[in-house]
């Protein structure tokens, strides 16, 4: 009787080792799917174009990495120094622009009774459906009209009014802010707009931070408007250099053209990993309460 | 006294939302209504003419549809046709490579450790910039000399190196996996929190009930987790609409358009050669609303049937708990 019963219960466990064994099998298969590529562009960049020609896979570093910073160096077209001065600047200048004015649109419609809100809640809602590429032309024949061609100004400007992030703050705030706070900064005699500063940007911490991250990250990563809109060699961004490492001069340089990717990645996958879990619960709390 | 109040309180939910206001109608109102009117004139050149409406307004619409002189369906179809199946054929793949993820990760059977690390690693295509991972796969592919083909050749797969982004297929095929390889991470991570959300007790009486995991995950977590998956649907299907960075950067849309979408061909239209502003406007009014009918019908289909599943899934469980109670 006993050993009936063990019998069942012994191809159960073995049957879930089984499923353990291949979920670890797939996962592990596709953890090396998301490394191999970085890796190889890694190696390879601290490779010399021979050794490249000899064997394209390089799992190992080379000892190539500073003559191959000094062909890049010589080549000119890619640029590094002025791709990440200028990605900097525009991705920072967009994220601070973004978030305060975000945190104070959607303090605007979670705080206060007003006759348009709901219009324009629901336009807030609307737009953020509305990709860039269906905005472009006009956008980019409005920057004559406003004389900011060529201009970082028309990419950063623009993330005044950023939807998303509203729409996100907004959720935030009705689960984070209770209106009796308010109440007693009034009662204490502070202004609507210190109230907004002091107290309520505070509490915002924790939203504030995994927005700010995904905003800069989108506005580091983003090609498209950029592409349109810078056409001076000066103002480039990091990703409209690395297009440039499609050119010509590099068809040969194998070892130069993965330093070049090598030194556009290398920061993202830096903050990545410090930021990793902040990043990781940001997507999953957006997609819940979006 | 009280309603003076809150009339002056109104005051401040204007002017804290006015630089939003002012911002959005500089930078995106009225560039979407420039798009809009510049579709119908004869905005085109470099130094283009003063604005006016085309004798035949429709012109530049119909122009997107027209067959090529030498009879092939036009560009602006071929982009709408090659977007269409780049994103589905990534889709597919992505949603359920993610569900299947999903349901490990969350199976209280099974406890799969490590799940921190592999959530990390399988995001990690997705924070990288996309031009960056398109040059890099156009490099990983190199012909004749390509790590790619470095391996296939040391497996003896092939003889002689091959020439992927020469030929129309395996171009193809290679912005589809990049499109997969990025974003199914972000979206087991999204169904992760969606399933975790779902109320244990439900699968705790199902397995008390003896279903097993297939059951599980068709008769409880797939209807439950819906409203997410259309979120994921919805956010994807916008995404893989405006595709431009990997097409541009791997292949700039070739070999013989093969991979030109429908970004690529507003931004060729527009920024090359004979700059026709008008077209690429035409262009993207065409795909806002295509845009604007896909996820509309989306959230039709599928808020109908959850809502309809829910309740039906609360009636049975009703039955149940009344049935129970009799049994007891």
């Amino acid at each position: 009787m006993a050993n009936n019963e063990m019998a069942p219960m012994r191809s159960k466990t073995k049957d879930s080792i089984l499923f353990k064994t291949m979920i670890y099998i797939v996962c592990v298969l596709l953890a090396v799917l998301s490394i191999f590529p970085f890796w190889v562009m890694m190696m390879n960049s601290t490779r010399s174009t021979a050794q490249i020609m000899a064997h394209a896979v390089g799992v190992v570093p080379g000892k190539d990495l500073m003559n191959n910073i000094n062909i890049l160096k010589k080549l000119k077209t890619f640029d590094a120094m002025t791709g990440l001065k200028n990605s900097f600047i525009i991705s920072a200048g967009v994220t601070i622009l973004s978030i305060y004015f975000s945190s104070l649109t959607s303090y605007a419609i979670f705080a206060y009774e007003w006759k348009l809100k709901k219009i324009f809640f629901a336009m807030v809602m609307g737009i953020m459906m509305v990709p860039g590429t269906c905005t472009l032309i006009g956008f980019y024949r409005a920057c004559y009209q406003y004389h900011l061609t060529n201009n970082k100004l028309m990419l950063i400007l623009p993330s005044i009014a950023a939807p998303m992030t509203v729409f996100f703050l907004k959720q935030y705030l009705e689960g984070a802010l209770s209106l009796e706070i308010v109440e007693s900064a009034r009662i204490d005699g502070a202004g609507e707009f210190r109230t907004f500063n002091t107290i309520v940007l505070p509490i915002m911490k924790p939203a504030l931070a995994t927005q700010a991250i995904f905003t800069f990250v989108g506005s580091w990563n983003n090609l498209f408007l950029p592409l349109v809109i810078l056409n001076d060699k000066k103002n480039y961004t990091m990703p409209i250099m690395v297009k440039l490492l499609n050119g010509d001069i590099y068809k040969t340089e194998f070892g130069c053209v993965y330093l070049g990717l090598t030194m556009t990645a290398l920061p993202l996958i830096v903050i990545y990993l410090l930021l990793s879990k902040y990043i990781i619960t940001g997507i999953a709390l957006g997609s819940v309460k979006g | 006294m009280r309603r003076k109040k809150l009339v002056t309180y109104s005051k401040y939910g204007y002017l804290f939302a006015i630089p939003f206001i002012v911002a959005f109608s500089i930078f995106t109102l009225y560039p979407i209504v420039y798009t809009l009117i510049i579709g119908f004139t004869n905005h085109a050149g470099i130094i283009p003419p003063k604005l006016a409406i085309l004798e035949d307004p429709l012109e530049n619409f119909k122009y997107l549809f027209k067959k090529t002189p030498s009879g092939k369906t036009s560009f602006f179809l071929r982009g709408l046709s090659n977007t269409a199946r780049i994103w589905v054929i990534n889709f597919i793949p992505q949603i359920s490579l993610a569900l299947i993820l999903a349901a490990w990760f969350t199976d209280n059977r099974v406890k799969v450790r490590g799940q921190g690390f592999f959530k990390v690693v399988f995001y990690l295509p997705n924070i990288i910039t996309a031009a960056t991972i398109a040059i890099l796969f156009r490099s990983l592919f190199g012909y004749p000399i390509g790590p790619i083909n470095d391996l296939l050749k040391s497996l003896h797969i092939v003889k002689d190196p091959f020439f992927f982004l020469n030929k129309i297929t395996p171009t193809r095929a290679i912005v589809e996996f990049i499109q997969f390889w990025q974003w199914y991470g972000s979206t087991m991570i999204t169904l992760i929190a969606a399933v975790i959300g779902i109320n244990p007790e439900i699968f705790e009486a199902s397995e008390i009930d003896g279903a097993n995991r297939m059951q599980k995950f068709f008769k409880i977590t797939l209807p439950c987790i819906r409203p997410i998956l259309l979120f994921t649907l919805v956010t994807s299907l916008i995404g893989g609409l405006s595709m431009f960075d990997i097409p541009m950067c791997l292949s700039a849309g070739g070999p013989q358009d093969s991979t030109m979408t429908v970004a690529i061909y507003i931004y060729n239209e527009a920024f090359s050669k004979p700059y026709k502003y008008n077209r690429a406007a035409a262009a993207s009014v065409i795909l806002f609303f295509i845009i604007i009918i896909c996820s509309s019908i989306l959230f039709y289909l599928l808020r109908d049937k959850d809502a309809a599943k829910l309740q039906k899934l609360k009636k049975a469980e009703l039955k149940k708990a009344r049935l129970e109670a009799k049994g007891a």
